[in-house]
């Protein structure tokens, strides 16, 4: 899957798309498929203030977890409720329906500090 | 080809029975509220009422669904899955073991005391250690016991600004959640090139804050760390202690301890050396063996011995002790558990021990050690061999040329292992080898057993190179198949429930 | 020994590998070889070991003393048919059952296991055992603080001494705090008190034992349960007479949402102390906190439903330095053990064997506070154990009652210095009337001489 042209991606493997003052995170292809099967995901608390590239919560799959860091700061104001249900929606559309969280920006020059599309390509590879 | 017995699927307890087919191992009791008030009483006890026959065919039935040693080869690595002899269990079942309470006095408990001493007596010796508690339940436990001892021990030292757990990248898992739980930082080491912790790498991370360097020797890769006296050198130098993981002790009995090679502190894992029953997956039983400027923080109690006055002064020097149980040791991290160790378990092991002696349990470790050089030599004509070295008592091999080649995977390999009669090898550890298999043999097995696995994992490689869908679908002569483990995580399905059923 | 190897297979191995001798393969650098001679015991052949060990228990003359030791360990009825079960070698020697295709026996085994507990404590989630009743209040208190947070714990003084102290030594290692909340002079726990401290917001958990450390039943009123649940913290219910479920209000009943305990009274033998096997369980909520192995129900590839280990990566064996236990072992063949005895007592023998144990610890009960000197010390409902103040200094009194083989109960002076007079004694359905009644003829005498010797 190549990376949807319009995202901004960190190199914890997770991508963000930008619109206004609001920013929806999710985990990339490639990050879905090196997980395997995913199982559960424990997304931060709406309300919850974070802070760029934070420890904010954990995806987990059959054979292993990872912490999920989040591309950029600002505060929790919506998270993905129906992965509770399906969380098989990250691997099958990681840059959609498995989108986890959105955020108010807090400092939108955070963008800076991201990768775009081709210099994350770069970093994903076996 | 599939020979999977008709009936497969075999119905919870809870399917079975009739309310009132009852047992009557005790006579009617008179109704509860005869002695308590209703609102202290539980309305409802939904629990099934089996036959004594009916109970028996289930668990029959379930003991024939159920893989052993006592069935065929367990080449599981890291696991020391050796033949659990049977006079162990007779003897830790002797009545006077079985019915006696940890809270009986103890003048009325020598023979327990006695057994719980020579243990620990015969461990210190065996492994070079100044003591042994017998508190830890497990190697896990006893590991979280070790960084309570070193949290403690620096804590008094004043030295508070220790706080960080070097482990070796080949290290078993528990031993960084054993650091997290003792609010301990984790530095991973990698391994060199050679696959042991490299002295030079370590000095890099060693320093003030150095608590303590947590090892086993031979690593999990099963080789020996060569340079392990020069690491103990240096982690002492920095002011830390260092610590055995004792699961890799089928080793070395008899040709080197670990407070030899500059350990501080160790546990045992006696379900894996010294042939406890793993019973499934417990329960184990952990000591933890510590150097003399550590004995005062074992955990509580401490079994101690003091001379009898008069009496017996024929038979073996321990029989002229007289044995108590110490608890006040202000300086222990306290208890681990709630009484004072898995002593059943201490029972098989020193009957172990009784069986063997110095001699045999020296030979223990010379066997366990060819075997598993016998098996790498052959196994490693048909996989690779990351490390063609000799071994200790088990050795890696990778999949990974396999997989490029056929997309047969370790885990392929393992399944297919099933379809013959066979337990499948440690898969996917350590994680520094990719699509490893850890194989330990152990001293109990025979040549002609060793022989067959050899060929048999011969004809599995050979299959994936002529057929390997054959071994995508292994194993198919087991009572099921692979097993839905996304389904069982995503849709977790814990106990059964009446309605569902 | 265990090792079948041949001079002829040596040679033959050794030749294999290309080596000429086992010196060969077991090589270390000077600096570590043993030097020192091993201080081992002589081998022994099978029969004399035998002979050892009969002389080594022969010294337990406390195994069939007149016993009423319970306070944590208790004395059952455990049916022979759960010996000639648990002992078949596939169960006996079988490994973790990672390999859930040839490991379905031992799997089905403690999902029955895993059943049964959330059966008997009305939780909805219980895992595949712990080592024991104290560390599953260590493991269980650390679910609580990974739930909300909190670094304090509040812990009933009834709870019994051994697993606070277990519970100490795991908070000293995690820096978390741990407080007390006072005994009333009813033996139960003071729920005013509790009230009052869980309002401050500041404790993880609020841990009660019922039946308490004393015998007496111990839960939360109506009115604490609410004051607890709105402060946000977790009650955990304690259960160290597992039997004791049987017939009391489900921990459930009273608000607890994680239940903790040893299940020792299911069939294990008392062995001096274990081995034993704890068991955790709680609510849905506590699920992906709940530590340790779970065994699940799914199905394999071709629909046969089939059990599996699940839920592992929050194993330390995965997630390593995040693990929220560093547990490993659990105790599959003591929870086997305790699957049996359920399967074979039912819910009618359950209940009848609890029957027995209220009414012989009654019958105790009466009989000793009868004696000129004795009192029971506290009047609240209790439920197999219960405690006597006999005025006095109690080690003289125990003494004289091991004189005539009667063990008379644990000495509460040994952990409450405030009950120094007191001692804990329990009746099972293994208690019979002439035991009671020696046990009465014993003290009767003990205490007078005692009294008078004052």
């Amino acid at each position: 899957m190549a990376q949807p042209a319009d995202l901004l991606f960190s190199k914890e493997h997770e991508w963000v798309k930008i619109d206004g003052d609001v920013a929806t995170v999710g985990i990339t292809d490639y990050a879905q498929n090196s997980l395997g099967d995913i199982v559960y995901v424990e997304l931060p608390k709406v309300g919850k203030k974070i802070d760029q590239f934070g420890n904010i919560g954990v995806v987990e799959s059959v054979k292993a977890v990872s912490d999920l860091f989040t591309p950029i700061g600002g505060e929790v104001i919506e998270v993905n409720a129906g992965l509770d249900a399906d969380p098989a929606a990250v691997n099958r559309e990681p840059y959609g329906a498995g989108w986890l969280f959105k955020v108010k920006l807090a400092d939108p020059s955070q963008k800076s500090n991201l990768l775009s599309p081709s210099d994350y390509e770069a970093i994903a590879v076996d | 080809m599939s020979t999977l017995t008709p009936d497969s699927t075999q119905p919870l307890i809870f399917e079975l029975g009739q309310e009132g087919r009852a047992n009557r191992y005790v006579e009617p009791g008179k109704p509860l509220d005869t002695f308590l008030p209703s609102s202290l009483l539980r309305s409802e006890l939904p629990l099934p009422d089996n036959s004594e026959l009916d109970v028996v065919r289930h668990f029959t039935k379930l003991s024939q669904r159920t893989f052993g040693i006592d069935l065929g080869f367990y080449p599981l690595g890291s696991c020391t899955m050796k033949y659990n002899p049977r006079v162990n269990d007779a003897m830790a079942s002797l009545p006077q073991f079985r019915d006696l309470h940890p809270y009986t006095p103890d003048d009325m408990a020598q023979g327990a005391l006695q057994v719980m001493y020579e243990l620990e007596r015969n461990l210190a010796s065996l492994f070079g250690m100044a003591a042994f508690s017998l508190n830890p339940s497990a190697g896990a436990h006893a590991e979280l016991a070790a960084l309570l001892i070193a949290k403690k021990y620096f804590r008094d030292r004043g030295e508070v600004r220790r706080d960080k757990v070097i482990v070796p990248d080949t290290a078993h898992g528990t031993n960084p959640a054993s650091a997290a739980m003792c609010g301990f930082k984790v530095i991973s080491l990698p391994s060199d090139e050679r696959g042991r912790v490299s002295v030079e790498e370590i000095k890099k991370v060693l320093g003030p804050d150095t608590a303590v360097c947590m090892m086993t020797n031979p690593n999990t890769l099963g080789l020996f760390e060569d340079h392990i006296h020069e690491i103990t050198a240096a982690v002492h130098a920095a002011g830390g202690l260092m610590y055995y993981d004792g699961a890799n002790a089928n080793a070395i009995m008899g040709n080197v301890r670990p407070g030899d090679m500059g350990f501080d502190l160790m546990h045992l894992n006696l379900h894996k050396t010294f042939t406890i029953p793993h019973g499934g997956g417990g329960a184990g039983h952990g000591p933890i063996g510590v150097a003399a400027h550590l004995v005062d923080y074992l955990p509580t109690p401490l079994v101690v011995a003091t001379p009898k006055a008069l009496g017996e002064s024929m038979g073996p020097p321990s029989d002229r002790l007289s044995f108590a149980l110490d608890f006040d040791r202000p300086k222990s991290i306290g208890p681990m558990r709630s009484f004072w160790s898995n002593f059943a378990h201490a029972v098989r092991a020193l009957a172990y021990i009784y069986s063997n002696g110095a001699e045999g349990l020296t030979k223990v470790s010379q066997l366990a050690v060819l075997n598993a050089n016998y098996v790498r030599v052959k196994v490693s004509e048909f996989l690779e061999a990351p490390y063609p070295e000799i071994c200790r008592h088990e050795f890696v091999v990778s999949a990974q040329a396999l997989k490029k080649a056929t997309g047969v995977k370790a885990l392929d390999i393992a399944k297919a292992l099933l379809d013959h009669g066979m337990m499948a090898p440690t898969v996917y550890f350590p994680l520094l080898v990719p699509e490893c298999l850890m194989i330990e043999p152990t001293e109990t097995e025979s040549k002609e057993t060793l022989d067959h696995f050899v060929e048999v994992l011969r004809g599995i490689v050979q299959t994936a190179q002529s057929d390997p869908q054959e071994l995508f679908d292994a194993p198919v002569t087991t009572v099921v198949g692979r097993v839905d483990e996304t389904r069982a995580a995503r849709q977790p399905n814990l106990r059964w429930e009446a309605q569902r059923g | 020994m265990y090792t079948p190897h041949t001079e002829r297979d040596i040679r033959e191995m050794l030749e294999a590998i290309g080596v000429s001798s086992l010196d060969e393969l077991l090589r270390v650098p000077a600096d570590v070889a043993l030097k020192a001679e091993l201080d081992i015991v002589p081998a022994l052949p099978e029969y004399q070991l035998a002979r050892r060990f009969e002389h080594f228990a022969r010294k337990n003359t406390g195994a069939d003393a007149i016993s009423f030791l319970g306070a944590g360990a208790y004395r059952h009825y455990v049916p022979p048919a759960i010996a000639s079960l648990a002992m078949r070698g596939e169960f006996l020697t079988a490994y973790t059952p990672y390999q859930a295709e040839v490991s379905q026996g031992y799997l089905q085994a403690i999902y029955e296991w895993q059943s049964y507990i959330c059966l008997l404590t009305g939780m909805d989630i219980a895992n595949a055992s712990v080592y024991d009743g104290a560390t599953a209040l260590a493991e269980g208190s650390i679910m609580a603080i990974n739930a909300n947070g909190r670094r304090k714990l509040l812990v009933s003084r009834a709870v019994d001494p051994n697993y606070r102290a277990v519970l100490g030594t795991y908070c000293d290692g995690l820096d978390v705090e741990i407080d007390e909340i006072p005994v009333r002079a009813d033996g139960t726990t003071d729920l005013a008190a509790l009230e009052t401290a869980v309002a401050s917001q500041a404790y993880a958990a609020v841990a009660l034992q019922s039946p308490n450390f004393f015998g007496v039943v111990d839960c939360l009123s109506p009115a604490a349960r609410h004051a607890v649940e709105t402060s946000g913290t977790v009650p955990i219910a304690v259960i160290s007479e597992a039997l004791s479920l049987a017939a009391l209000a489900t921990p459930a009943s009273w608000g607890a949402q994680i239940v903790v305990g040893e299940a020792q009274s299911f069939g294990v033998a008392l062995a001096y102390g274990g081995p034993y096997v704890g068991f955790i369980a709680s609510t849905e909520e506590h699920m992906r906190r709940i530590p340790g192995r779970l065994v699940g129900k799914s199905v394999d590839k071709e629909g046969r439903p089939a059990y599996v280990l699940t839920l592992q990566a929050r194993e330390q064996h995965i997630r390593r330095e995040r693990a929220t236990s560093n547990i490993c072992t659990n105790q599959a063949h003591c929870a086997l053990i305790a699957t049996m005895y359920l399967s074979l007592m039912g819910k009618t023998g359950l209940r009848d064997v609890a029957a027995l144990n209220l009414e012989r610890s009654r019958e105790a009960a009466t009989a000793v506070s009868s004696i000129d000197g004795i009192d029971l010390k506290f009047s609240a409902p209790f439920f197999n154990e219960f405690v006597i103040d006999v005025h006095q200094d109690t080690a003289p009194i125990l003494a004289a009652l091991k004189t005539r083989r009667i063990l008379g109960g644990v000495d509460l002076g040994r952990f409450y210095p405030e009950y120094a007079t007191c001692i804990v004694m329990a009746a099972t359905e293994l208690t019979t009337t002439a035991d009671i009644a020696a046990l009465v003829a014993s003290l009767q005498e003990v205490v007078h001489v005692h009294a008078h010797a004052r």
